[in-house]
């Protein structure tokens, strides 16, 4: 009976927000579905892209060398460790309002993930793959170019999926300072319990991080070189890294 | 500094209920994911169904899923029980594959061996494979631990009180300290409670003292 | 991937469940931090009384003063502050989480009658009283006013000559009015700009900024990113950065005088008459200086503020 009741009113939510979502008026405008969508694609993929430019370069190289590996085991476990909201409150009030600070915070938040993925895929090589490349003359350059982070690129996707896919799901608490975004949907119905408009929120979240998966479990397979299968043992590593 | 001192009392406090709040949904995580890990790894039919549930319970933000636990299991919207019901959930969706993965790690060979030596299926799962898969289990429980310490702070906007709550009253007054001794305490119960799961984890496999290669 | 010399025989994972359970338990035991009890009054004893207090920091310190005044009465409180906005702690009274939490006359009356036609202060009172819900109450109110201001800049003002908000109907430019995103949702936020003084609602947009008319929305307002700036009148950013708030003529914004919001079956003789002595002490000047000495470079904690204030009206002792 109870548990009927509760299915019940979730569904009569779900089904309210859906319309809220599908209403004409909060579909367009600079405040709509779409404008938000947008907005919240666009916040997600440029910290992803900022972190990139710092994560992977240092995952490849540490994938690479063996080098600052237990440093950075540590890094990454503290830096999972910081709460969003705290990080973006605080650089709010000190680089004020305005896009860097929940951008930094998103940064933040992707480069645990990215890292493990750059040097566990690094790692994941066969020795005797780069041993064989070193064998014939090739430099470290392009032992690392050519041949492990082809043979790492299925674990760097990865790295990039989980880290897009926390940053979309987070973005969210970011929008406590003033940033637009899906998560304006969620702050501005929290307060005046406005569930259907946060469900909205919630829902758009989820199918924008479900579809966002999609297209990175695709690319990750197709970056998969032909002839390589991703070792479990591999794949296992980079899970528990992220 | 001043600030710190003048209000001990009160930042001991919410550590204590930052610390209170995180560690149900950690345990809990770990004591559900297990079986349903173990289910998902040996039996094809529940992988599938367990696993995208799973991925789908982790893409839900947590705000709203604060919200409307209320309104769905009928408890009080202050009741911290509602910051421990979502957050166990994330706690699962999170380890669950890794609990599977690591089941699935377990060789075949040792499998079939301890079939040989005449353990029951049951012996097998608690004597064989899960030492075997805890390492990893253990390594995935770090993952969730550190996020859950994290998260426990957004449940200071719905009223559940934690060091988050210093996040909030720091940004209202332009108060950076406050924020900064809220992030260092978040910090420390994360370091705290990883210290207590390696230790629990080396603890609990000792014929991996010798350590990873 | 690792050694393993015979796990079989000293696998002691059974063993750490049991120690962990037995920890989790012992912690849940101790019930100052037991996250699975409800933080509500169910578990408390009837006579005890809650406190909340919406999710600023005055509201805070009134919630401490009314929570300390009690506590000198001998009255047993227990406290659950910093809840959010009024949709929720009202929620929470009425669920019994809370029993009393301190209110501003206007925007209640408004909350629960938003067509209300009261105006002045002792009209708001009177229609809120009737208002309520049935097992809300609320007792006398204080003089001390706290409301929702709209303010401009110095500059801002002088150029398009604004005192009043009927002058921003005179702007012929896009401006922007910042606030907490529900004021989008209230009788007095821009809807009500528009509806009772004429402000062009094309000209005009609205940006939430997220901390009750806090530090981003004042220095939102001295940056020029937003024209408009809804802050609490109290806030002592007002007269340091001398903002100009718009005259209200028309009463958009109704009086706020402070005042309990209680339970009815917690509002015991001795309970109402030690709220109702705080509130005939408690002044606007007085709101003025703890909300500056909350903000300032002390940063007193509201336990403090409520604390030196009560004993600075010679209401701790009994």
């Amino acid at each position: 009976m109870y548990s009927l009741d509760a299915a019940g009113s979730l569904m009569n939510y779900l089904w309210d927000s859906i319309l809220w979502i599908f209403t004409p008026a909060h579909l367009s405008g600079p405040t709509g579905v779409w404008a938000r969508l947008g907005e919240h694609l666009f916040y997600s993929g440029l910290s992803v892209l900022c972190a990139a430019v710092i994560a992977t370069p240092l995952g490849l190289f540490i994938g690479h060398t063996g080098r600052g590996r237990a440093l950075v085991i540590w890094l990454t476990g503290a830096l999972r460790a910081l709460p969003t909201l705290g990080l973006v409150t605080l650089l709010a009030l000190l680089l004020g309002l305005g896009l860097l600070a929940p951008l930094l915070a998103l940064t933040v938040l992707a480069i645990p993930p990215l890292l493990a993925g750059a040097y566990a895929g690094v790692e994941s090589v066969d020795p005797a793959a780069s041993g064989a490349a070193r064998a014939v003359g090739m430099t470290e350059w392009q032992i690392l170019t050519r041949v492990e982070v082809p043979l790492a690129l299925p674990l760097l996707v990865g790295g990039f999926r989980s880290a897009f896919l926390q940053v979309v799901a987070t973005a969210t608490v970011a929008a406590f300072v003033p940033l637009g975004g899906l998560g304006r949907f969620i702050f501005d119905g929290l307060p005046v319990r406005d569930y259907p408009q946060m469900l909205a929120g919630a829902i758009l979240v989820i199918v924008l991080a479900l579809v966002s998966d999609a297209v990175f479990a695709l690319i990750q397979r197709i970056v998969t070189p032909r002839g390589v299968r991703v070792a479990r043992s591999g794949q296992d590593h980079a899970e528990i890294l992220r | 500094m001043e600030w710190i001192f003048a209000n001990a009392e009160n930042i001991w406090r919410l550590t204590r209920d930052h610390f209170a709040l995180s560690l149900p949904p950690i345990v809990l995580g770990l004591v559900f994911s297990l079986p349903l890990g173990w289910l998902a790894h040996r039996y094809r039919w529940s992988r599938g169904a367990l696993l995208t549930v799973s991925g789908l319970l982790y893409t839900i933000p947590s705000l709203p899923l604060f919200v409307i636990l209320p309104v769905l299991i009928g408890t009080k919207i202050l009741d911290p029980i509602n910051v421990v019901i979502a957050l166990t959930l994330y706690a699962v969706a999170l380890l669950l594959r890794t609990v599977t993965e690591a089941f699935d790690s377990v060789s075949p060979e040792v499998r079939q061996s301890s079939l040989a030596v005449g353990f029951s299926p049951l012996q097998r799962v608690t004597r064989v494979e899960l030492p075997l898969a805890l390492p990893i289990v253990v390594a995935g429980l770090r993952v969730v631990s550190a996020s859950t310490v994290s998260l426990v702070s957004v449940g200071s906007l719905i009223g559940v009180s934690s060091l988050g709550d210093l996040f909030t009253s720091g940004f209202q007054r332009d108060f950076p300290t406050e924020i900064m001794v809220g992030i260092g305490g978040t910090i420390l119960i994360a370091g705290l409670l990883d210290l207590l799961i390696v230790l629990g984890g080396r603890w609990c496999t000792p014929w991996m003292r010798p350590a990873r290669s | 991937m690792f050694v393993s010399s015979s796990p079989v025989g000293r696998f002691r994972f059974p063993a750490a469940v049991a120690l962990t359970a037995g920890v989790l338990l012992s912690v849940s035991a101790c019930g100052s931090i037991d996250p699975l009890a409800s933080g509500g009054s169910s578990d408390a004893p009837s006579d005890t009384i809650v406190v909340g207090s919406a999710g600023f920091a005055e509201s805070e310190i009134i919630a401490e003063i009314y929570a300390q005044a009690l506590e000198a009465q001998g009255v047993t409180v227990s406290k659950q502050l910093n809840i959010g906005q009024r949709d929720v702690y009202l929620a929470a009274l009425q669920d019994g989480s809370i029993d009393l939490i301190p209110e501003y006359s206007g925007n209640l009356l408004q909350y629960y009658a938003a067509d209300s036609t009261a105006r002045s202060s002792d009209e708001v009172f009177d229609a809120l009283s009737s208002a309520l819900p049935d097992g809300f109450r609320v007792l006398e109110r204080a003089a001390a006013e706290d409301k929702d201001s709209y303010n401009v800049t110095a500059e801002f003002a002088e150029k398009h000559t604004l005192n009043t908000l009927s002058d921003l109907a005179n702007l012929d430019e896009t401006f922007v009015v910042a606030g907490n995103p529900e004021l989008a949702e209230r009788p007095y936020g821009p809807r009500g700009l528009t509806d009772v003084y004429g402000v062009k609602a094309n000209l005009m947009t609205f940006s939430p900024i997220n901390d009750s008319g806090g530090p981003l929305t004042v220095s939102a307002l001295i940056d020029g990113t937003v024209q408009v700036a809804d802050i609490f009148s109290t806030t002592p950013a007002i007269a340091e950065n001398k903002f100009v708030t718009l005259a209200d003529p028309k009463n958009l914004i109704l009086p706020q005088n402070v005042l309990p919001l209680i339970n009815s079956d917690s509002a015991s003789d001795l309970v109402v008459k030690t709220l109702n002595n705080v509130s005939a002490q408690l002044t606007t000047e007085d709101l003025i200086d703890l909300n500056a000495r909350n903000q300032g470079d002390e940063k007193a904690a509201p336990a403090a503020l409520a604390q030196d204030w009560l004993t600075e009206k010679g209401l701790l002792s009994s």
